[in-house]
């Protein structure tokens, strides 16, 4: 059982990670768009209203899943020194490269619940906000959200290429 | 200039540079592997 869990609980990081940037290309690369396109023709009420709270609903959380996991799999995988986690964090050799990996997106997931998710709650309705406060959340939430795609490139480069499969 | 984070076109070649700038920055000031 020892050996299977590292394998297990990078299985479950990852699963949680396609959901949750695969959720974040989907605000990007589709949601955005249609929303502008919807706006123009009265029917944005249709995705604000049932579409972009579930999305977001699974967005924050498999954000934070995906968090829990990836620093749970840094624990399970030690080298003679015990769980490489701290010298992930710390950039020490050879975990470098996870570590900038797990930085950036500890720095996506502060973004997620500091940034995008408050801001959004203003947006959908679900908190009162003026027409003003609403328009600055608009622009706060989507600048957070394309600064999350766009660490998302570097983060998904360093956590593809294999700098933490060597370990334990 | 223009924010590059107002398209998506902009956000992707940011994150391109941004890549290549780890990468140099881990090859070249950071130890990748052991010792």
């Amino acid at each position: 059982m020892e050996a299977l869990l590292p394998g297990l609980v990078r299985w479950a990081h990852i699963v949680a990670g396609v959901c949750w940037i695969g959720l974040l290309y989907y605000f990007n690369l589709v949601q955005m768009a249609a929303l502008k396109d919807a706006g123009a023709d009265g029917t944005a009420a249709g995705i604000t209203k049932h579409v972009a709270p579930r999305a977001l609903l699974w967005f924050r959380w498999a954000a934070v899943a995906t968090w829990i996991l990836g620093v749970g799999l840094l624990c399970t995988l030690g080298d003679k020194g015990g769980p490489v986690i701290h010298k992930a964090f710390t950039l020490q050799a050879p975990y470098a490269g996870i570590g900038i990996g797990a930085w950036l997106g500890t720095i996506m997931l502060i973004n997620v619940w500091h940034f995008i998710w408050p801001n959004q709650k203003k947006i959908l309705g679900m908190v009162p906000a003026t027409d003003e406060v609403k328009a600055k959340a608009r622009r706060v939430a989507m600048l957070a959200s394309r600064t999350n795609m766009m660490l998302s490139l570097p983060m998904l480069y360093f956590m593809a290429n294999g700098f933490s499969h060597h370990i334990g | 200039m223009k924010n590059p984070l107002e398209s998506v076109t902009g956000t992707i070649i940011s994150g391109l540079i941004l890549t290549v700038v780890l990468v140099v920055f881990l090859n070249n000031f950071l130890t990748p592997v052991a010792a």
